[in-house]
C-alpha cells in the first residue's frame, strides 16, 4: 500500500516536471524543474534498492551536469531583455514563508529531540541495521563494476577524458 | 493496481521518454532540446534499474553508470559546441543553424 502511493506520487510529480520543462518558456525555469525530476527520480532509485545509483544520480546530473546547464543558459540569454519585472515584495513574500517552514522544521526537530532520548535513537538506530545493509548496494556494485566490467569502466574514463578535453577546446575562443 | 510491477515502472519510462521525445521534436531552443535528451537517457535509466531489480541482476545498474558518464560526455561536448556556435551567429533557435546544410 505504502509503495503504490509512493510510486505513484513520484511518477505523477516526475511526468509533470517533464512536462513542464518542455513547456516552460524561459529556459531557466525550464533548467529548476530539471533539477527537482531529477531528484524525483533518484527517490525512485531508492524504492528500488539502488541506492548508489541515488547518489551518483544526484551528485552527477543534479549537481553537475544541471549546473552546466544553468551556466550555457545565463550564458547564452545575457542579451536578452528579462521577461517581466521582478516584484521585490512579492520576493520578500516568498522568503519570509520560506523562513516559516524553517522555522517549523526546527521546532518540530526541537520537540522531537526533547521528547526522545536522542543517544538511545542514534545508537540503538546504527546497531540495528543488518550487516548486509552496511555495505549496501554500492559494495555489490563496485564488485561487478570491477571485474566482468573493468574494461569497459576504462573506456568511460577515456570517453570522459576525451570529452574533457573537446568541451574545453570547442569553448574556448583561441588556443 | 495496488501491487507495483515493473510494468508500472516501464509504463513510467515510456511516459517520461514521450515526453522527452516531443521536446526534441517540438520545442526550438537548443539548450531545452538537449534538457529533452536527458529525459530520455533517465527515461532509459528508470527502465534498466526496475529490470535489474526485477531480475536481482546489478548489470542493468553497471549500465545506469555507463549511461549516466555518457551523458555527462554529451552535455560537455554540445554545450561546448553551442557556446562556440553562439559567439558565431548570436542565436540558440535550430532553425537558424542552416551552417551544414547540403
Amino acid at each position: 500500500m505504502l509503495d503504490a502511493v509512493v510510486f505513484y506520487t513520484l511518477a505523477a510529480l516526475i511526468l509533470g516536471l517533464g512536462v513542464l520543462v518542455i513547456t516552460a518558456r524561459s529556459a531557466v525555469h525550464s533548467v529548476l524543474f530539471l533539477v527537482l525530476n531529477f531528484l524525483l527520480i533518484a527517490a525512485l532509485y531508492v524504492t528500488l534498492n539502488a541506492e548508489y545509483l541515488a547518489v551518483i544520480q544526484i551528485m552527477v546530473y543534479a549537481g553537475g551536469i544541471v549546473v552546466l546547464y544553468l551556466f550555457v543558459v545565463m550564458l547564452v540569454n545575457l542579451k536578452r531583455a528579462p521577461e517581466q519585472h521582478v516584484d521585490s515584495r512579492r520576493l520578500g513574500r516568498v522568503g519570509m514563508a520560506l523562513a516559516l517552514v524553517v522555522l517549523v522544521e526546527l521546532v518540530a526537530i526541537g520537540y522531537v529531540a526533547s521528547t526522545r532520548a536522542v543517544s538511545n535513537a542514534v545508537s540503538g538506530s546504527v546497531r540495528s541495521f543488518p550487516a548486509s545493509v552496511q555495505g549496501g548496494n554500492t559494495e555489490e556494485l563496485g564488485w561487478v563494476l570491477y571485474t566482468d566490467y573493468l574494461i569497459p569502466f576504462e573506456l568511460a574514463s577515456v570517453l570522459l577524458l576525451v570529452a574533457m578535453v573537446g568541451a574545453i577546446v570547442l569553448a574556448k575562443r583561441s588556443l | 493496481m495496488l501491487e507495483i510491477t515493473p510494468l508500472h515502472y516501464m509504463l513510467l519510462s515510456a511516459g517520461l521518454f514521450m515526453v522527452g521525445v516531443i521536446g526534441v521534436l517540438v520545442r526550438r531552443n537548443i539548450i531545452i532540446i538537449f534538457m529533452s535528451i536527458e529525459l530520455i537517457l533517465n527515461a532509459v535509466n528508470i527502465n534498466l534499474v526496475a529490470l535489474a531489480h526485477q531480475f536481482g541482476n546489478l548489470s542493468g545498474q553497471v549500465f545506469v553508470v555507463f549511461i549516466i558518464a555518457v551523458a555527462a560526455a554529451e552535455a560537455a561536448v554540445g554545450l561546448g559546441i553551442l557556446l562556440a556556435f553562439y559567439r558565431n551567429k548570436e542565436t540558440v533557435n535550430i532553425d537558424e543553424m542552416t551552417i551544414m546544410r547540403w
